[in-house]
């Protein structure tokens, strides 16, 4: 039955939204990490999604009417370190300044990150919004011809 | 007239069918509000509850040898119902989901669910009524 596909895909949703939602507390944990070397210091990290396509091999041939959607949920295709450039920082009495007296900080943008974190939030709510009314659906299903 | 649960049911199995298969579309497309590329997808629900309708005793019929054979069969669904949404304002990642509209969408369809459903059990409970024949 096709409702119980649906909290496989509000599943793989709000699985994607719980892993950006760890990227954004990462990068906001991070956002004054400091460090002495360019390769050394934090990036801002990003999930980067993709719609899930679905088995081929997962059809289901009992009632052969499954032909329906072409994809499945969503899949976090991995996670991407930003490229944006570092905040360089003259800070000479700072532990982890170089030679110059420079720091890098990472290059987090923490309005950014809590607006992606507020988005995040709320597209987690609708995906639990979307699988409650489907456990409605189910059991009112359940109840036919009582 | 023969009674058989396609003429007692009418109408109400196939819509609520279609509604199922409608919630689960929506949901894919609410899941993937922010993938990019993604292109919101929707079914034409009068359309395919039309073809459902006319195609109830066509697509894989079971091989009828006597006139007292019971006719029956899997109804078979393409790939075609499914539709492209036009979005009201595009965005730039190529993504045409709009939650709202989605959202909306989706508490449609599920009222519209139940109404069937309550067809549908009325249609049960006029049976059994008539089997108990109170």
């Amino acid at each position: 039955m096709s409702l119980n596909n649906v909290f496989n895909i509000s599943g793989s949703g709000m699985n994607a939204q719980s892993v950006r939602l760890n990227t954004t507390a990462s990068n906001l944990a991070n956002a004054q990490s400091a460090s002495s070397s360019i390769d050394q210091v934090y990036r801002g990290r990003h999930p980067v999604f993709a719609a899930a396509q679905r088995d081929a091999m997962n059809i289901d041939f009992d009632t052969l009417d499954d032909g329906l959607p072409a994809a499945s949920g969503v899949q976090v295709m991995g996670v991407v370190e930003s490229d944006a450039p570092l905040q360089r920082r003259y800070e000479p009495h700072h532990p982890e300044s170089d030679d110059e007296g420079y720091v890098y900080y990472p290059n987090v943008n923490v309005v950014e990150e809590m607006s992606n974190m507020i988005s995040a939030s709320r597209s987690f709510q609708v995906n639990v919004e979307v699988m409650n009314s489907a456990k409605q659906m189910v059991q009112r299903v359940l109840t036919l011809g009582q | 007239m023969a009674i058989s649960f396609q003429n007692a049911l009418g109408i109400h199995d196939s819509a609520l069918r279609i509604r199922a298969q409608r919630a689960e579309v929506i949901a894919e497309n609410l899941a993937n509000a922010d993938t990019p590329n993604y292109k919101a997808r929707d079914l034409d629900f009068q359309a395919m509850l039309q073809t459902a309708h006319q195609h109830q005793n066509r697509g894989l019929d079971m091989n009828v040898s006597d006139s007292k054979h019971v006719s029956g069969g899997a109804t078979l669904f393409s790939d075609d119902e499914l539709l492209y949404r036009n979005p009201l304002a595009p965005s730039v990642d190529g993504n045409t989901v709009e939650a709202h509209v989605e959202h909306a969408k989706y508490m449609e369809n599920s009222l519209a669910f139940q109404s069937s459903f309550t067809f549908l059990n009325g249609k049960f409970k006029g049976l059994m009524s008539a089997i108990r024949g109170e």
